[in-house]
């Protein structure tokens, strides 16, 4: 087989159906002749493959098929596709770089190809069937050890239903930008490279540690992800630095009439004032903070921060929208995979691997079993899909009753491909989780609270927990609110030069002591001086503990 | 949609990450190497090495909450029998093992990975060296190997580098102006439609004109393409190779050990292992280590492996005996001159006291002249200081060879008196030292 095989499929989106349809055609027509003498297929359609084995060809026929089903049935609306073949080495290799086909050299890109590696070779874990890429064209990676009956699968779930999910979703339209990503990715390389080219491998690690640490933090969260514009970032870093020579220039604070009129201030107050409005604090996002304002660091480790920080934004979408993409893309490969079997195109036994590996990917195991390991993310999000689609066209009084909006309006697909575009894994849940559902997973809400001996049943699927079970479960998905939430309030830029930071505690829960430790070692690393982290109690204002990055 | 086959990329792209990783652990490594070593057979080294290591210098650490302190709450599926209201006992280990923990707590207590042989030993023997290869090295005229050494402009045929002749022949070709096949046949073609009439030349001269112009040009074109060759013998190139005399590719390596009823079985061990390390490091210098093991009571005799560590023999002891067999073995199937010979004996010092002097006149007279290094290590648990059983500190043997580790060069002696002493001993007896070179 040579070793890549271009296709003379266009790439064009528009073109794209009506090429692809009529190749399956001309195909569907030989595979024909050349079975004439074998046993009529029950239905009108023809095999796409048979058996386990897969050729560049099944792969094309099936994908062409699928993709007619994609887009004339389902109405999806996709990015072109690549499909990459790999090899399960080259499988870790993905996992190590976080999925990403081009990467910044790091440690922790090795030890983590590290853990992987181990825990494949133990057989503990398999490998992921396939990995699929935001990008225009989507990339999306397919094991050669893949049966052809899972790879059709896994064309259905990725280079469809993910595919659709990333090109629609609001998260991603304005976290991300497809377009870009490689390009971004190919740059964080080159600038790592560079840099430790000119500074040394170590002084680069020694920020980029603190970045990754950091990384979380460095997430616009309250602006709820416009996507980072560089012409504005750079707008934006200029009046930072006007603002800050401005608070720094003691002729300026001096000489400018002073806006409070009667009110006389203290200069010292007011010099604060003027610093924290130049600082734009409290900023929750530290790693923007740093970058901007850690009064020692160089150009070149501002810009490593700041490539950091892009990266984590690239990842954000995919936090918050973990269980509803999952939950898509399972839905778009079962819709496909019956469909491909109605028609006749595939056989039972390609059916009977595909509910095998379907079952296991739905699977979710109860509190108490042995497995348990949280919500299951793909079980979830399909078996809300399904219910939406059932709310849609054969709704039950208690649907009418919850759901006046979608109940019975009859257009299952497009209901969906609007929630899929507009919502986030919380907001969805709180819009589209149904009592029917609820019971049907036995959800129940648990108070887990140190201060007391027993855990308290709270909730459970009645009349009366519905709603708080709902809300519950939407806060649990809330990448957001699983932060602890962090900011700078304060940065004294002229004595002892002291970055403060708080955390604002909600039900008592606070930070690991020993982690914080950590990190705040990263933290006054950048900063080139002292912090200190303050707990302070969200509804009393109380202080409730300190950290130093010496303790 | 297009296929694209990756599999034929190279393979291994986190080869860079993995190694900056090693090297992050380097420290730790070794520590936990020397702690695996201890669970090792003497001539197993074919596997990669599993290591467990602590995750100080890679852990990554981030805020995140403690999960044993403050309220939460949580939404689970598969309720059974629970109402509103109950109160369920809290699982004996605390709270923190919900969904929670297990999602976000990386469980990175310690971290277990495998190392390939090739990483494996080259931490275990950073900076350490093979002491006096240079001696045989003079000796060894017939060990040579090949080494690539640039490239010649004769040679057999099966030393062709293409890339290099094509690329000569390319070069030439662009500076003597070859010209090109299209162009050639682009002027073929030109005359033939000018002399079938179908064009006209562009800038209205008379057709014969032009033909006869293509025509002269043609045969200029061919002519010169005759002249200018696509490869002449100029362009080719051929790999070349020196030959490099190496030293001798192939040791034996004697491990004698004092077998008799002074020595328990945790002196077996630390002997064991301190041979194993030896052999390791062995086997990374030379293609092939023989190893041979001679056990003594009052007699010594030649045993495999397995009987050498775990035999049970009594009997008295006598040094000299060990050294006499391996004389023996020497002699019989390790001639010196293409055989390089190392030596170490364990013993827990104990001997005949007529014996020592024999031996010392042993080693002097017939073993180290023969032999590229002996180590003497004492096996010693109680560090000789079980009071006053023993008149002075050291042993009889440790007196009798203390002269000769003074004037010879490649002996040396060491005394190991626990487990954790072995590497360290080890590693001095073998660091680089720069007199040597």
């Amino acid at each position: 087989m040579s070793a890549d095989k271009p296709n003379t499929g266009a790439h064009g989106g528009g073109k794209k159906g009506g090429q692809a349809k009529r190749r399956t055609k001309t195909q569907t027509k030989k595979t024909g002749a050349a079975k004439a003498g074998a046993p009529a297929p029950k239905k009108s359609g023809q095999l796409l493959f048979e058996g386990a084995d897969w050729n560049f060809d099944t792969i094309q026929r099936t994908y062409d098929a699928i993709e007619e089903i994609a887009q004339g049935e389902l109405g999806l609306d996709l990015y072109p596709t690549r499909l990459e073949v790999i090899t399960a080495e080259q499988m870790l290799d993905a996992y190590a770089s976080v999925g990403m086909p081009v990467m910044y050299s790091h440690w922790s890109f090795g030890k983590r190809f590290a853990q992987q590696e181990t825990l494949y070779r133990k057989g503990l874990q398999s490998l992921a069937l396939e990995i699929v890429i935001n990008a225009n064209p989507s990339l999306c990676y397919i094991m050669e050890e893949n049966t052809m009956a899972t790879q059709a699968t896994v064309i259905a779930h990725a280079a469809m239903g993910h595919n659709h999910f990333f090109k629609h979703n609001q998260t991603f339209k304005r976290w991300t930008d497809a377009d870009s990503i490689l390009e971004d990715l190919r740059y964080a390389r080159r600038l790592v490279a560079e840099c430790e080219e000119y500074h040394g491998q170590q002084a680069v690690e020694r920020i980029l540690d603190a970045a990754h640490a950091l990384s979380a933090q460095g997430v616009d969260r309250d602006r709820r992800g416009d996507r980072p514009d560089l012409a504005a970032e750079r707008r934006r870093r200029a009046q930072q630095r006007h603002a800050e020579r401005e608070a720094t220039d003691d002729l300026w604070l001096r000489t400018v009439p002073k806006p409070s009129g009667g009110q006389v201030r203290e200069p010292e107050d007011e010099q604060l004032e003027a610093q924290r409005r130049a600082l734009g604090l409290p900023e929750e996002n530290l790693l923007y903070f740093l970058e901007a304002h850690a009064p020692l660091l160089e150009n070149w480790q501002r810009d490593l921060l700041q490539m950091v920080r892009e990266l984590a934004a690239y990842f954000e979408p995919q936090r918050q929208t973990k269980m509803m993409n999952e939950g898509c893309a399972t839905w778009t490969h079962y819709q496909i995979m019956n469909r491909l079997r109605d028609k006749g195109q595939i056989d039972e036994g390609a059916m009977l691997e595909f509910l095998h590996l379907h079952a296991h990917v739905i699977a979710q195991p109860n509190f108490d079993d042995r497995g348990f390991s949280g919500m299951n993310p793909y079980a979830l999000g399909f078996a809300m899909m399904q219910d939406i689609e059932r709310i849609c066209t054969e709704p039950t009084d208690e649907d009418k009753a919850w759901f006046p909006q979608i109940a019975g309006n009859g257009k299952p697909y497009q209901t969906l491909r609007e929630a899929w575009a507009e919502f986030r894994d919380e907001s969805f849940i709180l819009q589209y989780l149904s009592p029917r559902l609820i019971r049907d997973l036995r959800l129940f809400k648990l108070r887990d609270d140190s201060a007391e001996d027993n855990y308290v049943v709270e909730a459970i699927h009645d009349d009366a927990g519905y709603k708080r079970l709902r809300r519950a479960l939407s806060e649990a998905h809330d990448p957001v609110a699983a932060q602890p939430r962090i900011e700078v309030t304060e940065a004294n830029l002229r004595g002892d030069r002291k970055l403060y930071l708080e955390h604002r505690v909600q039900d008592r829960r606070q930070l690991d002591a020993m982690e914080t430790r950590r990190v705040l070692r990263h933290i006054a690393f950048l900063w080139g001086y002292d912090v200190q982290l303050s707990e302070v109690d969200a509804d009393t204002g109380e202080r409730i503990a300190v950290h130093n990055p010496k303790d | 949609m297009r296929i694209i086959d990756r599999r034929q990329n190279p393979k291994g792209k986190n080869l860079g990450n993995r190694q900056r990783f090693v090297s992050r652990t380097r420290t730790q490594l070794r520590e936990a190497l020397a702690e695996n070593i201890r669970r090792r057979s003497v001539s197993d080294t074919s596997s990669g090495e599993t290591v467990t290591i602590p995750t100080d210098g890679t852990h990554e650490p981030e805020f995140k909450r403690d999960h044993s302190i403050g309220q939460r709450s949580r939404v689970l599926p598969g309720n059974k029998e629970f109402r509103e209201g109950d109160q369920i006992r809290r699982p004996p280990q605390g709270g923190g093992s919900g969904s929670n923990a297990s999602e976000d707590g990386e469980g990175e207590d310690d971290f277990v990975f495998t190392l390939s042989r090739d990483e494996f030993l080259d931490l275990l023997f950073e900076d350490l060296r093979l002491p006096d290869m240079v001696k045989r090295e003079l000796k060894s005229e017939e060990a040579a190997k090949p080494k690539r050494a640039g490239y010649a402009t004769s040679g057999p045929q099966n030393r062709l580098n293409m890339v290099r002749t094509m690329r000569y022949s390319l070069a030439r070709r662009a500076a003597l102006g070859r010209p090109k096949p299209a162009a050639i046949e682009e002027i073929e073609r030109e005359l033939e439609r000018l002399q079938a009439g179908e064009i006209q030349p562009a800038d209205g001269r008379p057709a014969e004109t032009r033909i006869a112009e293509l025509k002269e040009r043609l045969e200029h074109l061919k002519r010169k393409r005759s002249k200018v060759p696509y490869i002449d013998p100029y362009d080719l190139r051929y790999n070349r190779f020196e030959h490099v005399p190496q030293p001798i590719a192939q040791a034996v390596m004697f491990c004698l050990m004092d077998v008799s009823a002074s020595m328990n079985q945790e002196m077996k061990e630390l002997a064991k292992r301190f041979f194993m390390l030896l052999h390791l490091f062995l086997q990374r210098h030379y293609d092939s280590v023989h190893v041979v093991f001679i056990r003594h009571t009052n007699f010594a005799s030649e045993v495999d492996e397995d009987t050498f560590f775990h035999g049970q023999q009594t009997g008295g002891t006598i040094v000299s005996s060990a050294l006499k067999e391996m004389l023996r073995v020497v002699e019989e199937r390790y001639p010196t001159s293409s055989w390089n010979i190392y030596v170490a004996q364990a013993s827990d010092g104990d001997d005949v006291p007529g014996d020592v002097k024999h031996c010392a006149e042993l080693l002097r007279e017939h073993i180290l002249p023969i032999t590229q290094y002996m180590a003497y290590v004492e096996i010693d648990p109680g560090q000789r200081l079980r009071t006053g059983f023993v008149d002075s500190d050291e042993s009889d043997l440790w007196r009798g060879y203390e002269p000769l580790s003074q004037e010879q060069d490649n002996f040396t002696m060491r005394r190991i008196g626990e487990p954790g002493d072995i590497y360290p001993v080890f590693h001095d007896l073998f660091r680089q030292r720069e007199t040597t070179s």
